[in-house]
């Protein structure tokens, strides 16, 4: 009981300060002009709108790349599951900031014709790399639901009915995994949002980047911005514990690695 | 074949940067084999870095440790899906992996000069702006830190608490053993390799975390992550570059070693918590 009167405190605390600091405007008075100034801030919007773009697409790729071979290996190379799973988790022991630098690296070691098609706008040069990381939390989502279902019954019936791999991956195992496939989304787009390391260093503006520089004059919209972020990440992880089965939910959240 | 893509996928946009990263920690700008990156970062101030980096994951993760413990203790006892246990889930998952730059600004709302909590304490003759104490500084870091450690905590030990059966507990009592008995003799040992795991990994976040320490301070403060930056930028002096990318190479390396302790002792905790 004592743990959770501490906890109250000190998890609260900070949160609650945070929303009483956002609602005191730069003249002084209290207001919701913090907020409203995500609309007016066009470098915020746009920087937003980019990190909106980057996490769809992020979300896009790493499904096409992790459903396929997660189905792939536990319908066909069981045994490469471990296999599989290590690479998945690799880009745990890179740190951020050591991805970043080599990504500067290889930026600067880049052709001009590498350079022009990728590096050119945060969208190109940050997503495949967000896919990366991406992948620990989304190795083990998709994994847990591929393994709730009875595969091999539904890819056997798909394909004596005349099914592709195609029509197999997008109209069988597609909805039989959808709750899966939420999870690793809303972890994914989490992901993209918070991401501030890799952008800042690689000099790219996505919303989080754009966040740190607001706070360096507008503390109160700065505060305002981070108090609505993590309120959506918290909604977004929220609903995601009430979706999905019961073989899911205990590995979901709690044990991503 | 069909792990073709997701292995060209992983080479390239993994293995590319990763490359990089070696391969210009290892050689000089003209493309010879040098150890003199490496044994730069021997001496200051990459040394005096990478003592506060490893102190602060450190007593971040053992105090991270503790409290996460206690607090999964606490949370443990409500059902798994229990309103109490959805929303600390939940609410962990948030702080543990996506707190990011949003915790910062709200320890600076919150601790800062002008912060919320800063003024009720003043109320109450606490001053904190009268000492050296800014949240901009390894103190403040340490804070927010201890604030995504023990959420990160909670969330690592809760399925080790809930492997514990209960009838362990009754077979201890019936065999006569107090509470502390039972700890002592059942539930510490089946604990201890999750427990020691779940700190390893701890120690491994805060090591690797950059987010929060550069929206609270910038790349100027003195952790590992924060020199690479200041060298990769070129913010220090030219051709230091190398120098960067070596300090890289010994986090990747600080890290690996964690996460092969943590996945041994990982092993060992499935034996009997499953």
């Amino acid at each position: 009981m004592t743990i959770l009167v501490l906890a109250a405190v000190f998890f609260l605390g900070p949160q609650v300060s945070a929303l009483r600091y956002s609602f005191v405007q730069s003249n002084g008075e209290n207001g919701l002009g913090n907020y409203t100034q995500l609309f007016h801030d066009s470098a915020l919007g746009s920087s937003l709108v980019t990190s909106l773009e980057i996490a769809a697409l992020t979300t896009v790729i790493m499904l096409a790349l992790m459903l396929p071979t997660v189905v792939w290996v536990r319908l066909r190379l069981p045994r490469l599951a471990v296999v599989v799973e290590s690479i998945s988790v690799l880009p745990i022991v890179i740190p951020p900031i050591v991805m970043a630098a080599g990504l500067a690296t290889l930026q600067s070691h880049a052709s001009a014709q590498i350079s022009s098609v990728i590096f050119t706008s945060p969208l190109t040069a940050l997503t495949p790399f967000y896919v990366i990381l991406a992948m620990p939390f989304a190795f083990r989502s998709l994994d847990v639901g591929v393994r709730a279902i009875d595969l091999r019954t539904l890819v056997d019936a798909a394909r004596n009915l005349g099914a592709g791999w195609t029509t197999l991956l997008l109209r069988v195992i597609l909805p039989n995994v959808r709750t899966a496939i939420l999870t690793a989304a809303s972890l994914t787009v989490a992901l993209v949002l918070a991401e501030v390391v890799i952008s800042e260093t690689l000099l790219y503006d996505t919303y989080p980047v754009e966040l740190v520089n607001t706070g360096q004059n507008l503390v109160g919209v700065a505060v305002a911005l981070s108090v609505l972020s993590l309120a959506v990440t918290w909604l977004l992880l929220y609903m995601v514990s009430f979706i999905g089965n019961r073989d899911a939910s205990r590995a979901r959240i709690g044990r991503l690695l | 074949m069909g792990v073709a893509p997701f292995a060209v996928y992983v080479a390239l946009f993994l293995g590319g940067p990763l490359y990089e990263v070696i391969y210009g920690a290892v050689t000089t700008t003209r493309g010879s084999l040098t150890w003199f990156n490496f044994s730069q970062t021997f001496h200051q101030p990459y040394v005096g870095a990478f003592e506060e980096s490893l102190k602060l994951a450190l007593l971040t993760s053992l105090i991270g440790g503790v409290f996460g413990l206690w607090l999964a203790c606490a949370v443990v006892t409500a059902g798994p899906r229990s309103p109490l246990r959805r929303i600390v889930g939940s609410g962990a998952g948030v702080l543990a992996y996506f707190a990011g730059v949003p915790l910062a600004f709200a320890f600076i709302a919150a601790l800062g000069r002008y912060g919320e909590a800063t003024k009720l304490l003043q109320d109450i003759g606490i001053n904190l702006n009268a000492g050296s104490f800014t949240i901009s500084s390894l103190t403040g870091i340490f804070l927010c830190y201890v604030y995504f450690q023990v959420p990160l905590m909670v969330l690592l030990i809760i399925p080790a608490l809930e492997g514990l059966r209960p009838e362990w507990h009754e077979a201890a009592t019936g065999l006569g053993a107090s509470t502390f008995g039972y700890i002592r003799h059942v539930a510490a040992p089946v604990l201890a390799p999750a427990l020691i795991g779940a700190v390893l990994l701890l120690f491994g976040n805060a090591f690797a975390a950059y987010a929060t320490a550069y929206a609270l301070v910038g790349s100027s403060v003195n952790l590992v992550p924060g020199w690479i930056q200041q060298l990769i930028s070129g913010n220090v002096l030219v051709d230091e570059n190398g120098i960067g990318l070596a300090l890289g190479v010994e986090m990747i390396v600080v890290i690996a070693i964690v996460m092969v302790g943590y996945a041994a002792l990982q092993r060992r905790a499935t034996r009997w918590l499953q």
